[in-house]
């Protein structure tokens, strides 16, 4: 309680420079060079357009990232509401003016860069809900007020997102939402009602959605039904990954996708590349990577003093296990294929972004760990 | 600030930190899960994502096979391989197949009837099966195409190699010829399925097709690495095809070609054979027709000229083509009579041109008569009187026991040629059969002139004068080289060894040859005497001689007093309707007769008649007589044959050397 003013008020650049989580920031830029790698592996040993503007955006965010870590945590909380509004704002836009590309209108054009607002939105929710729990007294957390705003503030993105059509980035920011929810002490009986919902309404839903989605369904429960057409992503990503074996096919001389069998090499299926060359080994160090990111993530949560920046960090952690978790259990076949980038790994300029501005909030997190916010 | 609200705030972290623990744990279960999957994906079924892995990748190209070549007696090809351009188009691997065959058309500078049936045939296969555009591009055609290449993508210039019969139209219904592989080859033959590849030629008739199996030689491999587009990446692997074994004929390719030019114009068919080997020294059937055409698919208009020909040069008449032998048939039937002690070589008959018999007139070709003649002056003068009533003594049966003893009526190659005809020597029991009507005698005389029912093939004929002129043995008629042939001196010896054994116990050895004809061991007979005595078959070579070389004989004309070439032979003429008594009165000059109605002009011979070696038969279709048509060319082609013969001897000695 002594070190309080000292704390709240004075810190020295240096010691803010000490306090950074090294063995985090270690990690990021292995998986940067790692996913570096991989962009020029797909682009069969050339450094071409992927390779280049994955490496220019990495460094540019993470740069970005460290400097944004020094900014007071205070203001991460103060603008929660408003940088999910800004998000909401441009999801609208996305949708009433944005940018075409493959059937779905995702990217709003900022002159400058495209963004796909629905990336941000994945920080943005969980950043908004920290806010809100922040201020919220535990005993009225189950409140119907205090329910309903959420869900309104979680359903509005995803209606969005999903009309872009884009239902695997809704699932991810659903995903998100539910868990930061989960974390601030929601009763689980509404867990357990609202999955009995889902459930019991999941004919109704399927009968909503797009043709090439009820296909994506299909398939997942069966690759072989069709597989020169919609199986053929999977069965030839599980064909890329299982003849990886042991220690893989080695650097650049994957065949699946060298040979251009894989789909989505750049983006989604990124992990069924790194793991066709590096095998068994390659992919449980990728892992162990992903999980030590996790890990450091959560225990800044684990010793930060504000609510705001505890519940941001576990929920920011789980939210990086959810999109790690979905991605490779797409590319190994054990979920359908919806659209969910590798965070880091995969090449996307908005994901990137998204991704670094979360780990800005954690590192802010974790220079002002004592830090109160009121 | 610590205070306000301290225990609220105490209570939310407890409950963040605990729901925390709780994901956590979860977290990594769900971890596990990813871990065991991957090790199931990359270290259990490895193996099984390998060898899909490899399936995706690599492709296999079967090269087409290397036809064997087929070379005559003295090593010279006569159907080889050339190497040729040709332009392959794989349809499925097309953005846009209009466009680029429009483009290929422009290189090439191909004319619209070309392009529609290109368009045809790619419409009738499947989109993934090559195309060959062109078959035959000339090196400008290639050069260009190569230079415009990269705008052409699905297009393939390929070198390949293509059947060529240096000889043309001279061995074309010997060797058969190739074209390619239609859908009732790659059922009919399992060999050619296996190797089959777009635009594989196989024989369709022929030694080409007979002896597919061995020809058509092993498949080349290329193995290439593909990428998802089934775009060629690089080759990983070529394995080398076999060419197929070239085979080397009896075949002599300057007789063959006097042969051709002898029957330049005409519809008829040469053989010639060696009398001991039973090499086949030429087999020409005319008129003929330049099988190199059939290479790329024959031309409409060719095919038309073919087709249309009236003198039918689809036909090969040596081994298909059935005629009476006329006149031919004699010798045999002199022998026969011979044989079964029938008549006595002093037997004689008055010829007064015609005879009654049976209340019917049979005539002799001389309307005038022979006056009287004996056996050897009837079969020099060819007198018809005198073989109707030495037939009508012999009885049909009899002389067909001699006819098919000496290859009449039956195939000569058991199984090199598929469409080789077995003929027909009748008999009572074939008529009864056959026909269901019981045998009239008269038919037996006009069979002893080689009319009526009896058919035979020009090649049975060539075979039955040389089973003659060897002396009565039974030979193998053979049109491929083997390795274990038996040398001359070594049938010879067989042909003595058998003669001997036939005189010491003549009974034994009949009983004997008996049961080996029962159990079907033909080749048991191989070198046996057809003869129970070989004075008469002497008696008949004799005959056939003063037919030839003695004034009145039948092809006197055409005899050669030169000892080194001088033959022996017999003339036939044989009608191909029947003639009436007007007709007979008239005496038409051959010009003046229809050209169907002409009568069939033969020759069989033998030579040199002093220690003979070579036998051969001609046939000049509706040609008029023996005499006067086919015998001058026995004439000139014993020449050849004669002068052929050191040549073959030389390439004989040193025959192991030469084999393939």
């Amino acid at each position: 309680m002594f070190q309080e003013t000292a704390l709240s008020g004075q810190t020295t650049f240096f010691q803010k420079l000490r306090s950074l989580d090294y063995i985090l920031l270690f990690c990021l830029i292995i998986l940067g060079l790692v996913s570096s790698l991989s962009m020029y592996s797909t682009e069969g040993g050339e450094v071409l357009y992927h390779t280049k503007s994955h490496v220019l955006r990495f460094l540019i965010f993470f740069s970005m990232m460290l400097i944004f870590s020094f900014v007071n945590l205070k203001f991460w909380h103060s603008i929660g509401y408003l940088f999910y509004f800004v998000v909401l704002c441009l999801l609208i836009w996305a949708s009433l003016y944005g940018v075409k590309a493959s059937g779905s209108q995702r990217w709003v054009d900022l002159y400058f860069i495209n963004l796909q607002p629905s990336e941000l939105m994945k920080v943005a929710i969980i950043m908004c809900f920290a806010k809100f729990y922040h201020r919220t007294q535990i005993h009225v957390v189950n409140n119907f007020k205090n329910l309903i705003v959420p869900i309104v503030v979680l359903i509005l993105p995803i209606l969005l997102v999903v009309s872009q059509p884009d239902l695997g980035t809704s699932i991810l920011i659903g995903l998100c939402g539910l868990v930061v929810l989960w974390l601030s002490g929601v009763n689980v009986k509404y867990f357990i009602y609202s999955s009995l919902v889902l459930f019991i309404s999941l004919p109704f839903v399927i009968s909503f959605l797009k043709p090439y989605q009820k296909l994506r369904i299909l398939t997942f429960f069966n690759p072989d039904r069709d597989p020169l057409g919609a199986g053929y992503q999977i069965i030839q990503s599980k064909i890329a990954v299982g003849s990886g074996g042991l220690s893989g096919k080695g650097f650049l001389k994957g065949t699946q996708s060298y040979l251009d069998f894989l789909p989505e090499k750049h983006t989604d299926f990124i992990f069924t590349l790194f793991s066709e060359e590096h095998g068994f080994i390659g992919s449980v160090l990728l892992l162990l990577l992903y999980a030590i990111i996790i890990y450091r993530t959560a225990k800044i949560g684990a010793s930060a003093r504000s609510f705001f920046g505890k519940l941001f960090c576990y929920g920011y952690a789980s939210s990086i296990f959810i999109f790690v978790t979905v991605n490779m259990s797409m590319v190994l076949g054990l979920l359908p294929i919806v659209g969910s980038p590798l965070p880091i790994m995969s090449y996307g300029g908005s994901s990137m972004l998204a991704t670094m501005i979360g780990f800005s909030v954690v590192m802010s997190t974790k220079i002002y760990q004592k830090q109160i916010i009121a | 600030m610590i205070s306000f609200g301290s225990d609220t705030s105490y209570r939310k972290q407890s409950v963040v930190n605990r729901r925390m623990f709780i994901l956590s744990a979860a977290k990594v279960l769900v971890f596990g899960g990813i871990v065991a999957k991957l090790f199931t994906l990359q270290i259990n079924e490895n193996k099984k994502y390998l060898t899909l892995s490899d399936k995706n990748r690599l492709r296999e190209w079967k090269l087409p096979p290397i036809r064997g070549d087929f070379q005559d007696f003295f090593g010279n090809t006569i159907a080889g391989n050339l190497k040729v351009y040709q332009l392959h188009v794989i349809p499925e691997q097309v953005e846009n197949f209009n466009n680029l065959i429009v483009r290929v058309k422009d290189i090439l500078d191909l004319d619209q009837k070309t392009l529609n049936r290109i368009i045809k045939k790619k419409n009738s296969q499947k989109p993934w099966e090559t195309l060959i555009v062109s078959e035959n591009l000339s090196w400008d055609q290639f050069v260009k195409i190569n230079f415009y290449l990269h705008e052409l993508s699905g297009v393939k210039p390929v070198l390949s190699v293509a059947r060529s019969y240096p000889y043309n139209e001279n061995y074309t219904h010997l060797l058969g010829y190739v074209a390619q592989a239609s859908q009732n080859d790659l059922l009919n033959n399992e060999e050619i399925k296996k190797k089959h590849v777009p635009g594989l030629r196989v024989g369709k008739i022929g030694l080409e097709k007979s002896l597919e199996n061995e020809l058509i030689g092993m498949n080349g491999v290329q193995r290439y690495e593909v990428n998802a587009y089934g775009k060629r990446i690089n080759q990983i692997d070529h394995i080398e095809g076999q060419k197929g074994k070239s085979i080397r004929l009896t075949v002599d390719t300057k007789i063959q070609q006097k042969c051709n030019e002898l029957l330049k114009d005409k519809a008829g068919s040469i053989s010639v054979m060696d009398i001991y080997t039973g090499d086949i020294i030429a087999m020409h059937s005319s008129p003929s027709f330049n099988p190199n055409l059939f290479l790329y698919g024959i031309s409409y208009e060719n095919w038309e000229n073919i087709i249309n020909n009236p003198k039918k040069p689809l036909i090969n008449r040596s081994i298909t083509g059935l005629y009476p032998p006329g006149s031919t048939i004699k010798p045999i039937v002199a022998l026969s009579a011979l044989e079964n002690d029938v008549i006595s070589t002093k037997f004689k008959v008055n010829c007064t041109g015609k005879i009654e018999m049976y209340g019917q007139t049979y005539n002799c070709w001389k309307k005038k008569g022979h006056g009287v003649v004996n056996l050897r002056d009837a079969l020099k003068v060819s007198c018809d009187t005198f073989f109707y009533e030495m037939s009508r003594r012999l009885g049909v049966d009899r002389l067909n026991e001699t006819a098919k003893k000496f290859g009449l009526g039956d195939k000569v190659f058991k199984n090199i040629f598929n469409e080789e005809k077995i003929g027909l020597v009748p008999s009572t029991e074939w008529k009864k059969n056959a026909l269901g009507r019981g045998w009239v005698l008269g038919e037996t005389l006009i069979t002893g002139i080689g009319q009526g029912y009896i058919q035979t093939t020009p090649l049975q004929l060539c075979l039955m004068t040389a089973q003659l002129a060897n002396g009565g043995f039974k030979i193998k008629p053979k049109i491929i080289v083997n390795k274990d042939d038996l040398s001359l001196e070594e049938i010879k010896s067989k042909m003595n060894e058998n003669l001997e054994k036939i005189t010491e116990e003549p009974d034994f050895d009949d009983a004997l040859l008996d049961l080996k004809i029962t159990s079907g061991d033909s080749d048991g007979k191989m070198f046996k005497p057809l003869f129970r005595n070989q004075e008469n078959v002497k008696f008949v070579l004799d005959a056939m001689f003063a037919s030839t070389n003695e004034v009145r004989g039948t092809s006197y004309s055409s005899r050669i007093n030169d000892k080194k070439y001088q033959f022996a032979g017999k003339t036939g003429t044989s009608q191909v309707k029947k003639i009436t008594e007007a007709e007979r009165e008239l005496d038409l000059d051959i010009s003046q007769i229809p050209y169907e109605d002409r009568d069939h002009a033969l020759y069989i011979a033998f030579g040199p008649y002093k220690n003979p070696r070579y036998a051969l038969s001609i046939l000049i279709e509706h040609g008029g007589s023996g005499g006067s048509a086919a015998a001058p060319l026995a004439k000139k082609l014993f020449k050849i044959i004669i002068d052929r013969h050191e040549e073959r001897k030389k390439t004989n000695s040193k025959k192991n050397n030469l084999q393939v």
